[in-house]
């Protein structure tokens, strides 16, 4: 065993001592030192397991990876949060998933619809009252090709019967009416929300949208959600290759795109955790293959068109080439400007299911170093996947409680942390700098060629801003 | 005040046994009122001769919410000024009904329905404690006194000792007791002698035995206790006697539920379940 993963073991256990007993044999198994040759029994956390009561976890739930993630972004399908009216408006539009089109005419991401529980929903059922939301949609707007029904905890509790609504209410509107079974209480994250969400688009929606011709680039771009123009970052870029995309999945996605992803030739898939599960099933349903990609930062970039391209024939590998050749001074000049500012700063990462391992690449292009990392909800094969991409004996972190990123944060003294909304103030007021890595901070795109200029100056904003020297950094 | 509820295997009679005790008490000068905690609506129709009175619920659905309504629309007052008031709820296969008597009951407290002089309240709650909603009545120190109507059917044997089980929790979280066992009978064989049997295991007693009688049958057709539609008959004396033990109850216990084993082991012991049955 290195000195490096013997140290962060020492490190780790002084942070667990915190803890009273019980609580401190529960966490010790989900933190680490990461050891990338995976000799080390004791270096691989584990995940997916319920959080442990009494701990700040700031995980979210079922509801939030259905409608928050993977069905909110749909444009053309207006998403009801059906129950009570605070976890719809708790989580209006807070992930910035872009789209275009005339928002309350022919799209509707923004808006917030909610069926507005009220006791006697709770005590009477609420399926009336969801009929007739759907009824005073439909008149509401005409141009709307589905409707998602995202069921909130008391759905569950009290056993409405929604899927007996949708499929009466669908019949009558010819379009599809997706009851998502996503009640906060199931499951340990957000991440069950994820699966249930593929499973009524693989029920509801897949196969059957509509596609005048095919050609043989056709992709489809699964797992990008748009967040700050993400999705269209990287979609013009496969189409430079010489790729079709068909659909894109969900950000800036319509139901029809939803419909046709069976049609593609291969399936490229960015959030691998949130949406591995559709790209399985279509593998194992229509015989498509599906690839996993990453567009954060030239490196990684220039790996993921060359590995896309191995999948056709010579004419997109010689564009892959071409755009490399073509793009490499452009990102080769951002990296001049910015890598002095940045170089040798320290990084610490605590977010979803993927950009905990996908943005690493891009901070070591500009000479930053990812100390620690850490997934809210990831799963084996999300660790499996990271373990490669970091230092030996960096800090491998597991639905990481606010006292273990405090404590890890004061040892590691990293420049700079990326996490969440619900992290970002606690860290201003330690007086370290912080980027809301979930939506941005507001900014974006980050994928691609685009991105990658706004991400370096973002972090060179964020690292370097004179504010940070005004406040006296907690010790 | 005394707040009583009473539970028992749905069929079982309560509603008929305690609008025929509440009556006997009125008659013998308590003050009394009743609060029904079932959907159906059906717990104080023998007092006030119709068929369901309007539930607060159900005028809460109409109009929009609890805080829209009048005491005075669902507290309706009956035979010798008992006053009755229905929860409601949702018809069976929708909707949340234990939530509605949640709803109902804290709606009548906060609008001042439990009077200072009202000497008892009795809840007639559905079938079984089914979940949080229906252990309403015993929970947060509202009825602290428990009757459970069964007969000598195996069936309502099994649900009296799996009230007792609710009780018990409840007993030790909120200082819940068991006030006895009411037989209602069916006359099934040795009735009498097997429910006193089933209340000396639950550590209670059988306060009292109602045999069964076609009178309350007439009674009921015409929407009134026994008390009220044949005062001299000899039923009417058993519901006021219960009436009466009721009053001067003072053997409150903690149960002591049964296990299944011990329960049919019961029933051999009277010879009602045969070992070889018990096989099957």
């Amino acid at each position: 065993m290195s000195t490096a993963i013997r140290e962060t073991q020492k490190m780790i256990e002084e942070v667990l001592e915190g803890y009273p007993e019980k609580t401190r044999k529960a966490r010790a198994g989900h933190l680490a030192a990461n050891d990338p040759g995976g000799e080390c029994s004791t270096c691989r956390v584990k995940s997916n397991v319920k959080s442990r009561p009494g701990v700040m976890t700031v995980r979210g739930c079922a509801y939030a990876g259905s409608k928050g993630v993977v069905w909110g972004p749909v444009k053309d399908q207006i998403t009801v949060s059906h129950g009570p009216v605070g976890c719809g408006q708790y989580s209006w539009w807070a992930r910035r998933n872009y789209y275009n089109g005339m928002t309350g005419i022919d799209t509707f991401g923004t808006m917030h619809i909610t069926t507005d529980f009220q006791e006697r929903d709770i005590v009477y059922g609420g399926d009336k009252a969801l009929e007739a939301a759907l009824n005073e949609l439909r008149e509401l707007m005409p141009l709307a090709r589905g409707i998602g029904i995202l069921s909130e905890c008391p759905v569950g509790l009290i056993g409405d019967d929604i899927e007996a609504v949708a499929k009466k209410v669908s019949a009558e509107f010819g379009y599809p009416i997706v009851p998502v079974r996503c009640e906060g209480f199931r499951g340990v994250s957000q991440s069950l929300g994820h699966h249930i969400a593929n499973d009524t688009i693989r029920d509801h929606v897949l196969g059957k949208g509509s596609m005048e011709k095919s050609t043989p680039y056709d992709v489809a771009l699964i797992g990008d959600y748009n967040i700050g123009g993400d999705a269209w970052a990287s979609r013009k870029m496969l189409e430079e290759m010489g790729l079709r995309v068909i659909a894109q999945w969900t950000g800036d996605a319509s139901v029809n795109e939803l419909g046709i992803a069976q049609k593609s030739k291969l399936n490229l898939i960015h959030c691998y955790r949130s949406m591995n599960y559709i790209c399985r099933h279509m593998e194992e349903k229509y015989g498509i293959p599906w690839v996993e990609f990453n567009f954060f930062g030239p490196t990684k970039i220039y790996q993921s068109l060359r590995k896309i391209a191995s999948y056709f024939d010579d004419s997109i590998k010689e564009n892959a080439e071409k755009m490399i050749e073509k793009y490499k001074p452009v990102m080769d000049a951002v990296i001049e400007k910015y890598r002095p500012r940045l170089r040798d700063k320290k990084v610490m990462l605590y977010v979803g299911g993927l950009r905990p391992r996908h943005t690493i690449g891009a901070y070591e292009d500009l000479g930053m170093e990812v100390v620690a990392s850490g997934y809210e909800f990831g799963h084996d094969d999300d660790y499996r996947r990271t373990y490669p991409e970091m230092k030996e004996g960096a800090v491998i972190m597991d639905d990481a409680t606010l006292y273990e990123l405090e404590e890890f944060t004061r040892r590691l003294r990293p420049d700079m942390v990326g996490s969440g909304i619900k992290e970002k103030y606690s860290y201003h007021k330690m007086g370290v700098p912080f980027r809301q890595m979930h939506s941005w901070d507001y900014s974006g795109p980050y994928h691609g060629f685009d991105g990658f200029p706004v991400f370096a100056r973002d972090m060179d904003m964020t690292v370097n801003s004179p504010t940070w020297k005004l406040i006296r950094r907690k010790r | 005040m005394r707040q009583i509820a009473v539970y028992g295997k749905g069929g079982i009679g309560k509603s008929t046994t305690s609008q025929n005790v509440v009556a006997g008490l009125s008659e013998a000068g308590y003050k009394c009122m009743i609060v029904g905690c079932d959907p159906k609506a059906d717990a104080t129709r023998l007092i006030l001769h119709k068929k369901a009175q309007t539930t607060v619920m159900d005028l809460a659905r109409e109009r929009g919410s609890v805080e829209d309504l009048e005491i005075e629309e669902v507290l309706l007052t009956g035979y010798r000024n008992i006053r009755c008031a229905e929860s409601g709820g949702p018809e069976p296969g929708v909707g949340c009904a234990g939530r509605g008597v949640i709803t109902a009951i804290n709606f009548l407290e906060e609008n001042g329905a439990y009077e200072a002089d009202t000497d008892f309240v009795f809840y007639d709650v559905l079938g079984d404690v089914v979940c949080g909603g229906f252990a309403m009545p015993i929970r947060e120190g509202k009825a602290k006194e428990i009757y459970i109507v069964t007969s000598g059917e195996m069936m309502a044997m099994y649900a009296a000792n799996n009230i007792s089980r609710g009780i018990l929790k409840y007993a030790q979280s909120g200082g819940v007791r068991l006030g006895g066992l009411i037989c209602n009978s069916r006359k099934t064989d040795k009735e009498y002698e097997l429910i006193s049997e089933l209340a000396r295991r639950l550590n209670t007693q059988m306060i009292h035995f109602i045999p069964r009688d076609n009178e309350v049958q007439r009674a009921e057709l015409r929407r009134m206790t026994v008390i009220e539609y044949s005062p001299g008959h000899p039923q009417a004396d058993e519901y006021r006697a219960l009436a009466r033990k009721i009053a001067e109850n003072k053997n409150l216990v903690i149960p002591t539920p049964l296990s299944m084993d011990e329960l049919e082991g019961l029933l051999m012991d009277f010879g009602i379940l045969e070992s070889e049955d018990a096989a099957v």
